[in-house]
């Protein structure tokens, strides 16, 4: 027995992984851990958390799970991202060693890209998109709460190997043969593999339940061309996921296979081929920076009208030159690897295709501009975000321009240039999108409205900071640093453009900071909205109450154009007391379910159990899977009525309802 | 509403004054912008093919900035903004189209360079007998073999000046890439192929090299060092090599291939089959990077 | 999706997509087979790659027998024809001719995997594992994935056979049944794939 537990022990926190960080991560978790717990036990909410929370399948509260979710990692990447700028300010001065840091920028680099980015869109897409195509909730609301359990639980798999065996440590591209056993004996990569196979299934049932949603449940008279920008640009967003995941899928399975079971698809001899899987990855990966950069364009696209007082300019140049995103986007993936022989002609090929894609997002920018053009401004945190965007995004753009011009990317691939440019279109584009998107749509979400004033102190902490960061790695990029080194020596003259960085990169997170106690704040203090429609805003999720109730809409709208609610409000007609009593129905609501839950779970077990090759544990899990779907094919008591005078009642309470 | 305004301009002067503030810091640009100020052909021409897509993306920002600039300032939301409001102006029948033209012309002017110089640098300069070595990257070293000098070296390399070099590049180990910024750009070592690459030196220095591509625990200790010399003392430094240094044996070799980072090493000679072949299971066909009938090495070496 | 004549006579659409939200879920079936689509795409683009690939080990050409791969064919291809008659079957309320096809589809898939397990058990017998080279790698999990799919087919049709027996035809049991026939032909027609691509021009070249 001894011995057993001294194996144990020595698997599960090898001497690497003892070092004061992992020791400090322990102690966070475990203090946060017993809190929690506390108290849930202590003001008796287990039960409220089952009931409301964990097995719940509406789409406003799984938005509410993603977003907190999203947080929570942009936190845990963001403390990353800290302690990488830390050890790089000075030459050769180095509070965290090799092995953590090289953990540390593969799991920064992960989160935000899997954990923060992709569940902060969801959080957005399943709390706007049914109220903005005035649907009652999403196509498959057991499966959205499926493809959250998968998230999270992906997540979590990710996160606990910092503290449990040993993070990844190869990139967050993870390319092999770094990746396969012979050069990377510990747990680590397996954790990679497994929490993004486990996430990536539930990311692709996303995919197809937004894409089905949009196809199938528009209000009647929304045409496709009269759907708010968002809409469109989630379609898309699920169009580029569905085709975009499987390769992912495949790339990191045939990884696994390698690792776990032997195979010879990436290794060293055996006829294996790394660059294969370069190429899935990047197949994936390429189309990935649209499925993270498209919802944000969709986002600024409500922003602009919206705080511009006017109709967005150019509708269908802008469905347009989304649709051209998403056909280009699966042309150019070679770019992430000129640098890899593939030949001057293929290189010039995606070259090209790579300046091509550039012709549409200029387009977006001008339209947003003309927008704004004879409009009235109103600067409000989410517009300056969108006023921060531009500007950006643009020299983002710019830069991403000359990385695709092929002889100028042999100087500049994996340098701190290509560092700087892809946080400049992902911070700058996504990021900047989101937290506007955050804002903008938080009342709608929660009830109440963040504080502006706050979040403007958040906003100029978090651009300034951003600028401060990474100008100075463009020009580190210039001086030759490459990216993933953990420290450099004296005499490169790197140091002082460094320091420069890594002070920005504390001023981003003290406005993390600000947005925190924005939140934390406003929960208390922040003004209600009691109107539904705090922005004067155009499209039909702003007719609803903040938050909308759980059947979004007691009657459905008919669509009759472009920004319907705006016309609405032309017209004098808002939906209070609007709604006769007799045209009220009963209406039948998705019934929760606890199944989507454990699946994850299983997922999570069986996981783990394959992490460390505990084969008991892993088939323990794998039953699980299959019993959770056996379950859920069985379970024909999927629905829950809604009496019609329930209905009477909450909008009757909202003021809607005729006197 | 005031306040605010002045506020959100404050700002923006402010970042005015940050890009002022690093566009004089690159100006400046001392020698340790080492890709700003190549030593050799190779990276001289990326550096122009650089410049030149920078300034026609400058002119992009330019554009964009100043457009964007006007609207904010004319049309923001305060009492007494006689600017026209037109609330239902959303489509011009030329504006559109003009979005799509203005930055496929600017990506064309940037484009046709792009493809002259991507198929140029795939060209080793014809009538130039080049210095072939064969670069193998290891766990966390470069090794460098040169075939016809029949002298190896470990993490530093002589090379002639005024003469193509063509790199071979392999590896017996994860993925790096082959960087010496002051002579040009990077390609990939990766097991299982071999990528071809030519750099040049224009003038006699010692630059440094360093891999780019992240390969496990030592990779930022994978620094090089590439002496330029003249002919003469080339050929000079390889014969004291193969004179003075021991020879690389397979039990040598192995030892390089022990997870460690080392100093600098030089050998006399060389067992053949630490260079990859095809009793090795490595394709050829490789890398494509060099046009085919221009990569002499390619074959003659195999 | 092959709607018999007779029933487009009777009525505008076909039976399973008379409901709304059963309708919904057949559109999102369909997105699902895109995906699965995707995946056997890639798995095709890895195997074209890796076919060369065969370091120490066979190569297609000293490995494939063709006899059990024709076996394996004719069996999923009767069992696509009998999955099509019990659709047919559903959309004239045949409740008992729909069990009777759906077992015989589920007996000749059983066939299929279990010739193509004794097909592997073969090869690897010959020591033909897929740690030997890429080719063997590339050519077990395209194939593979295929099988498994296939025994995950059969596990549906299982519970799915249960389902009838306790509900009989309802809207939710015809739309089951409808995604599970366009799930096996689009497993029939990927095997029409790994036939003539892997097998047949692996033994011709």
């Amino acid at each position: 027995m001894p011995a057993f537990l001294l194996y144990l022990v020595h698997t599960l926190f090898p001497p690497d992984t003892r070092q004061p960080t992992e020791l400090g991560a322990d102690f966070m978790i475990l203090v946060t851990g017993i809190g929690i717990v506390y108290i849930l036990t202590r003001y008796k909410k287990w039960r409220w958390l089952w009931r409301e929370w964990l097995t719940t399948v509406d789409h406003k509260r799984i938005a509410i799970l993603y977003l907190i979710a999203a947080i929570a990692m942009l936190f845990r990447g963001g403390v990353d991202a800290l302690m990488l700028r830390t050890n790089l300010a000075l030459p050769n001065v180095q509070p965290i060693g090799a092995l953590e840091y090289n953990e540390v920028f593969t799991t920064h680099g992960t989160i935000m890209i899997f954990f923060m980015a992709m569940p902060f869109i969801f959080a957005l897409f399943n709390a706007v998109i049914p109220l903005q195509i005035g649907s009652r909730d999403v196509a498959f609301p057991r499966l959205n709460a499926m493809s959250y359990w998968l998230f999270a639980f992906g997540a979590m798999l990710f996160n606990i190997s910092f503290v449990v065996g040993g993070s990844p440590n190869a990139g967050w591209t993870g390319y092999p043969p770094l990746t396969e056993l012979a050069f990377n004996p510990g747990p680590g990569e397996s954790y990679y593999f497994l929490s993004l196979l486990i996430a990536g299934i539930g990311t692709t049932i996303t995919g197809i339940n937004f894409l089905v949603t949009i196809i199938r449940m528009r209000a009647p008279g929304m045409t496709l061309m009269r759907m708010p920008m968002f809409a469109w640009s989630t379609l898309v967003t699920s169009a580029l996921i569905i085709f975009a995941f499987p390769p992912l899928t495949v790339a990191l399975a045939l990884s696994l296979l390698d690792r776990t079971f032997g195979s010879s698809f990436f290794t060293l001899g055996h006829g294996g081929m790394p660059m294969m899987y370069v190429n899935l990855f990047w197949l994936f990966g390429h189309p990935e920076v649209y499925i993270v950069i498209l919802p944000a364009f969709g986002i600024f696209s409500e922003v602009v009208p919206t705080f511009s007082k006017k109709r967005l300019f150019g509708y269908t140049t802008m469905v347009i030159s989304l649709v051209s995103i998403m056909f280009l986007a699966y042309g150019t993936w070679v770019h992430h690897f000129f640098t890899m022989g593939a030949g001057p002609t293929v290189n010039a090929f995606f070259g090209l295709s790579t300046m091509l894609i550039a012709i549409p997002t200029g387009v977006k920018i001008f339209n947003w501009i003309f927008t704004m053009w004879g409009g009235r401004i109103r600067i409000t945190v989410a517009m300056l975000y969108q006023m921060a965007f531009i500007p950006t995004f643009v020299v983002g753009g710019a830069t991403g321009i000359m990385l695709s011009v092929v002889p100028a990317d042999y100087q500049l691939h994996n340098s701190y240039w290509v560092v700087a440019h892809f946080h400049n279109v992902l911070i700058g584009g996504t990021v900047f999108g989101l937290l506007s998107g955050l804002y903008y749509w938080w009342p709608k979400m929660f009830g109440f409205i963040l504080n502006e004033r706050q979040g403007k102190v958040g906003f100029w902490l978090f651009v300034i900071g951003f600028w401060v960061t990474f100008l100075p790695q463009y020009l580190l990029g210039l001086e030759g640093m490459t990216r993933r080194m953990y420290t450099y020596p004296f005499g490169f003259g790197w140091h002082e453009l460094n320091v420069i960085s890594t002070l920005g990169a504390f001023t981003m997170g003290a406005g993390f900071i600000a947005l925190v106690y924005n939140i934390l704040w406003s929960l208390r203090y922040g003004e209600r909205d009691l109107t539904g429609d705090p922005w004067n805003g155009r499209t039909l999720e702003w007719a609803l109450p903040s938050p909308a109730p759980e059947y979004n809409f007691a009657r459905i709208p008919v669509v009759h154009g472009v920004d319907e609610f705006w016309a609405m409000k032309e017209q004098g007609m808002t939906l209070a007391n609007q709604l006769r009593p007799q045209d009220v129905k009963a209406l039948e609501l998705p019934k929760n379910t606890g199944m989507p839950f454990m699946l994850g779970l299983s997922f999570f077990v069986g996981g783990f159990g394959m992490v460390f090759e505990w084969w008991p544990i892993a088939i323990f899990g794998g039953l699980g899977v299959v019993a959770c779907l056996i379950y859920a094919a069985f379970d024909y008591d999927d629905k829950e009525p809604l009496p019609a005078d329930v209905i009477r009642h909450t909008e009757g309470t909202f003021g809607r309802l005729q006197a | 509403m005031r306040r605010r305004v002045r506020s959100s301009r404050r700002a923006y002067r402010m970042l005015a004054l940050a890009a002022l503030g690093l566009g004089l810091l690159v100006s400046g640009c001392g020698p340790q912008y080492v890709v700003l100020h190549p030593k050799g052909p190779v990276g001289q021409s990326e550096l122009h093919l650089m410049a030149f897509a920078a300034i026609a993306m400058a002119v992009v920002i330019l554009v964009v900035f100043v457009l964007f600039g006007i609207a904010v300032v004319r049309f923001r939301d305060y009492p007494g903004n006689r600017n026209p409001y037109t609330p239902h102006w959303h489509s011009h029948k030329w504006l559109e189209p003009l979005w799509f033209i203005i930055p496929a012309v600017i990506l064309t002017v940037i484009a046709v360079p792009t493809v002259n110089v991507t198929y140029a640098l795939a060209k080793l300069p014809p009538s130039k007998d080049p210095v072939v070595i064969n670069v193998t990257s290891l766990n966390w070293k470069w090794l460098f073999e040169y075939p016809n000098q029949k002298i190896a070296t470990v993490n530093y390399l002589y090379i002639p000046v005024g003469k193509p070099v063509l790199f071979h590049l392999t590896a017996d180990s994860p993925m790096n890439t082959f960087w010496v910024p002051s002579l040009g750009g990077m390609e990939y070592t990766m097991p299982g192929r071999i990528l071809p690459l030519w750099l040049e030196a224009s003038k006699p220095g010692v630059y440094w090299g360093h891999s780019g591509q992240f390969s496990g625990i030592g990779f930022e200790k994978m620094f090089f060092y590439v002496h330029a010399v003249s002919g003469p003392k080339f050929t000079a430094w390889a014969n004291r090599v193969r004179a003075t240094a021991r020879p690389m044996t397979l039990t040598a070799y192995h030892q390089l291939l022990r997870f460690n980072t080392i100093g600098a090493e030089s050998y006399s000679s060389f067992p053949a089959s630490t260079w990859p072949s095809v009793s090795h299971g490595f394709t050829l066909r490789g890398g494509m990077y060099l046009l085919k009938s221009n990569n002499p090495g390619a074959t003659a070496q195999h | 999706m092959s709607t018999p004549a007779v029933s487009e006579r009777h009525q505008s659409i076909p039976v399973e997509f008379a409901d709304e939200e059963e309708s919904i879920k057949i559109t999102g079936f369909w997105m699902f087979l895109m995906t699965d689509m995707i995946i056997f795409a890639s798995l095709f683009a890895v195997y074209a790659v890796y076919r060369s690939r065969t370091a120490l080990g066979p190569t297609p050409q000293q490995l494939f027998h063709l006899g059990p791969t024709v076996l394996e064919t004719l069996l999923l291809l009767t069992s696509s024809f009998t999955v099509g008659i019990a659709v047919w079957a559903m959309r004239h309320n045949r409740l008992r001719m729909v069990f009777g096809w759906l077992i015989a589809t589920l007996v000749l898939g059983a066939g299929f995997v279990i010739t193509e397990i004794s097909d592997f058990v073969s090869y690897m017998s010959q020591g033909a594992t897929w740690h030997v080279s890429g080719f063997l790698s590339g050519f077990y999990v395209l194939v593979g994935t295929h099988g498994a799919h296939v025994t995950f087919g059969i596990m549906w049709a299982i519970t799915l056979l249960l389902q009838l027996r306790r509900r009989g035809l309802t809207a939710v049991t015809r739309r089951k049944l409808f995604t599970f026939s366009l799930y096996w032909h689009f497993l029939d027609i990927v095997w029409v794939f790994i036939f003539t691509f892997v097998y047949l021009s692996g033994k011709i070249a």
